[in-house]
């Protein structure tokens, strides 16, 4: 009796549980990316070459900062610290933290892989910091608009066609009436493309990603037709102008920190609070745990007594006001003119992006972040004339997503309802 | 999760396209919505073209009467140049299957993937990778026409199939839905392409841009009537249907695709491989979306690869295989009808001034009205019928 029980207890600790498995796999991951800093990033600088990142941009209060540094010292010190990492993962002993060593293992990796890309020259780590704040907002805002549909089970891919009728509609009400008109305008207009989601999937029950491809290739054309049809023939309705960026006074002069995140227009501000209110609001308040009843089991939710249906109306359309505040970005805030397919499949990013930051607020902050900085590496790539070609990086966000949802690094789980129809009996 | 396709086993129906189709309901009602849904988006259409008509906008304050002809006769243009690009001619009704071919192919690739049960979004990524393989074959090897076209669309058919293989393979293994990885191989896809055709091997010698050399001229798909451009693609793109046909509907392995769309769980207590049906069944459906990106690289000037030379053709499979009904027939004569479209728009584009976007319009009001029949039949005042269409094809992420 007490030999089988020993047998059976060695078998249970030896196999490996999923969490053990994953952390061997982080583990050598991280082992890996430590031996590539060595090779890659270190020995692949010419000894003594010094990377520069400046740290202040043209008008800033507190000039000429920067940080030179030996490329070669700096890749092999990034080396020990991963290897450090990949190790004490591989140990097993603290499971917990698998995940956040491997975010520190990627980021300081990222770091050795700039100082790499800077060698012999010099590099605005400040401005490229900016860049991915600025290009995460509307990322950001895709993740937040479709965490907002799949909190409550209804499944949005159309988040691309609602920022980009979003960005139409801004930029022609914003020419005509002025920029606040015009996020209005686009507000609006994400609003409604939710509610025709919502009643093609809740009213008439129509499959949830056929209704979203359906809107998404409806807001291609249309907005496609519209702007070779009427702004082709009108062209002062292209030009609806900007929010202007507002300073934070003091924190805005802060050195790095001043112009990296104090800087902005009031989408980046906008877009920071309403990650936080909506955190606090799905996890704190009584609307948040009525949705994500909803979304977990609505025949419960039902039987206590809460509107399903209003509540899934409801989140899908707050969800498209957010997409139209997204969609105002690209036309109040950056290029102040409409192209045909300008979100060039950003709403698909930020549909990676919730999958990413696993249906949180929080999470698509940090996910919309994550995929800002491999977009701003990308474009400054060029700049420095790595060897790196950069459609591997704009590959980045779009694989990563794909190692995500197959569970090699942490499950991401949706909320257990999503994409079924609710029929009240 | 449950699916339009009735039970394989299915007997009951009465006449031939029944049985043909398995669709449970008469010719007649099997093609009143399609055709409700093309009428009306056509005249949904209409309203569109004569709310953006900005001249005679302004006119409307002045002279309603003239107003009311002048859009009148500018829908009138439109759609007669619709008509004229699509069938008024031989020469357009060339052009409509020249323009079909693809679509039918692509098509298919969706189709199959709904009747197991799965949304193949990711036929764009599938025709990019499929098309790179037959075009590397099409200008590296020097052999005659008789090997080297069989040759190069077997090579796009492997390279589809692979491309697609990776997303059923992710499914079969980790549960990862097919809808999110074949959305991001898409975007892989377009960017892989993007960097082959930068690559020595692929890039035209003295160019900078993205852009392949030509295929040699014994890989390219012999035209069928002399000047006009319609080619062998599309007697390819017939045969696909009929081997899909049979596929699905004659051979155990269709039986298992079906039964699995059915009901996955019920397929697999009754003995079968599910994980492995998925596999297959995205590798085939990635082989037929790789034959349509062959098309697009060997069968039309000038023969090169460029950036995203699929196009929206990946997306307007999917509006094909919902209106054909997820059958290969259906996704045939669908075919044809955006072909149509599509050949119409550009007559419309350049006669009558209408940007051929509005036909990606007409796609998307076709789609839902198909998707939503209770749409139409509210529209039209319609009695429910007996038998109610299901839609929803995918439950979930986690399925």
């Amino acid at each position: 009796m007490t030999a089988v029980s020993t047998a059976s207890d060695v078998k249970i600790t030896a196999r490996a549980t999923p969490e053990q498995r994953r952390a061997t796999v982080i583990g050598t991951v991280l082992l890996l990316l430590a031996g590539v800093v060595v090779w890659v990033f270190g020995l692949g600088v010419e000894s003594g070459a010094r990377s520069t990142f400046n740290l202040s941009l043209p008008g800033e209060r507190i000039q000429d900062l920067s940080w030179a540094v030996n490329s070669r010292w700096l890749a092999y010190l990034v080396a020990a610290v991963v290897a450090f990492l990949g190790g004490w993962v591989l140990r097993r002993s603290h499971l917990r933290w698998t995940n956040l060593a491997l975010a520190i293992g990627l980021g300081l990796f990222a770091l050795a892989f700039l100082t790499w890309a800077a060698a012999g020259k010099s590099f605005s780590l400040v401005g490229m910091l900016r860049s991915t704040v600025i290009l995460s907002v509307p990322v950001t805002l895709g993740a937040l608009t479709g965490l907002m549909c799949e909190r409550v089970a209804v499944i949005n891919i159309a988040i691309e066609g609602q920022l980009l009728t979003a960005a139409f509609v801004g930029t022609i009400m914003g020419s005509a009436f002025g920029i606040w008109a015009g996020l209005v305008a686009a507000m609006v207009a994400g609003a409604i493309l939710g509610a025709v989601l919502a009643v093609l999937a809740i009213r008439f029950q129509v499959d949830q990603i056929i209704a979203g491809v359906v809107i998404n290739i409806f807001a291609l054309g249309l907005t496609s037709f519209l702007a070779r049809r009427v702004l082709a023939a009108a062209p002062d309705l292209n030009s609806p102008g900007r929010f202007a960026s507002i300073k934070i006074p003091i924190l805005g002069d802060i050195p790095v920190i001043g112009s990296v995140l104090f800087d902005h227009n009031m989408f980046v501000y906008a877009t920071f609070v309403l990650v936080l209110v909506l955190h606090l609001g799905l996890f704190y308040t009584r609307w948040g745990l009525r949705s994500r009843s909803v979304g977990e089991h609505p025949k419960a939710a039902d039987t206590v007594g809460i509107d399903v249906y209003r509540t899934r109306y409801l989140n899908t359309i707050l969800g498209g006001l957010i997409a139209g505040f997204g969609g105002a970005f690209f036309t109040l805030s950056q290029v102040s003119r409409f192209e045909e397919n300008l979100t060039a499949g950003i709403g698909f990013i930020g549909l990676a992006a919730m999958i990413f930051g696993r249906w949180m607020p929080l999470g698509a902050l940090g996910a919309g972040l994550v995929f800002g900085f491999a977009r701003a590496i990308q474009q400054k790539l060029g700049i420095l004339g790595t060897p790196i070609p950069s459609e591997f990086l704009s590959m980045t966000p779009y694989i990563v997503t794909i190692i995500v949802v197959a569970g090699v690094v942490g499950i991401s789980r949706p909320p257990a309802a999503d994409g079924q129809p609710y029929i009240k009996q | 999760m449950s699916d339009r396709v009735p039970s394989p086993e299915d007997t009951s129906a009465s006449n031939w396209l029944d049985r043909a189709t398995g669709v449970g309901t008469s010719l007649g009602r099997a093609l009143m919505l399609p055709a409700l849904a093309v009428i009306t988006a056509l005249i949904i259409g209409a309203v569109i073209i004569a709310l953006t008509d900005i001249d005679t906008l302004t006119v409307w304050g002045d002279d309603p009467g003239e107003a009311f002809r002048l859009t009148l006769s500018g829908i009138g243009d439109a759609y007669r140049a619709l008509f004229v690009g699509s069938l008024g001619s031989w020469r357009a009704i060339t052009e409509t299957l020249f323009a079909a071919t693809p679509l039918i192919l692509a098509g298919l690739a969706v189709a199959i993937g709904f009747q197991a049960g799965l949304f193949n979004i990711g036929v764009n990524g599938q025709m990019l990778i499929g098309g790179m393989a037959g075009l590397w074959v099409g200008f590296s090897i020097d052999v005659p026409a008789i090997i080297h076209i069989p040759l190069a669309v077997l090579a796009a058919m492997v390279g589809g199939a692979v491309w697609a293989g990776i997303a059923g393979l992710l499914k079969a293994r980790t549960g990862a839905h097919e809808v999110i990885t074949t959305i991001m191989l898409n975007f892989v896809a377009i960017f892989l392409v993007d960097y082959l055709l930068k690559s020595s091997i692929f890039q035209q010698p003295g160019r900078n841009d993205p852009i392949s050399q030509p295929a040699g001229s014994s890989a390219q798909f012999p035209r069928l009537l002399g000047d006009y451009r319609l080619h062998i693609g599309f007697l390819l793109a017939l045969a696909a249907v009929w081997v899909a046909w049979w596929l699905m509907y004659r051979t155990t392995i269709g039986f298992e695709f079906r039964a699995v769309g059915f009901s996955p769980s019920g397929a697999r207590y009754g003995g079968m491989n599910v994980a492995w049906i998925y596999v297959a069944v995205m590798a085939v459906c990635g082989a037929l979306a790789g034959i349509a990106g062959a098309n697009q690289v060997l069968g039309l000037e000038p023969y090169r690869g460029i950036s995203n030379f699929a196009g929206s053709v990946g997306f307007d499979a999917i509006a094909l295989a919902l209106l054909g009904r997820s059958h290969p027939i259906g996704v045939l004569f669908a075919g044809l009808l955006f072909g149509a479209l599509r050949a119409g728009g550009r007559e419309m584009q350049g006669a009558a001034g209408i940007p051929i976007d509005l036909v990606l319009v007409l796609q998307a009001l076709i789609i839902v009205m198909i998707a939503a029949p209770a749409l139409v039949r509210a529209i039209y005042r319609i009695k429910t019928p007996d038998q109610e269409l299901e839609t929803s094809i995918s439950a979930g992420w986690t399925k």
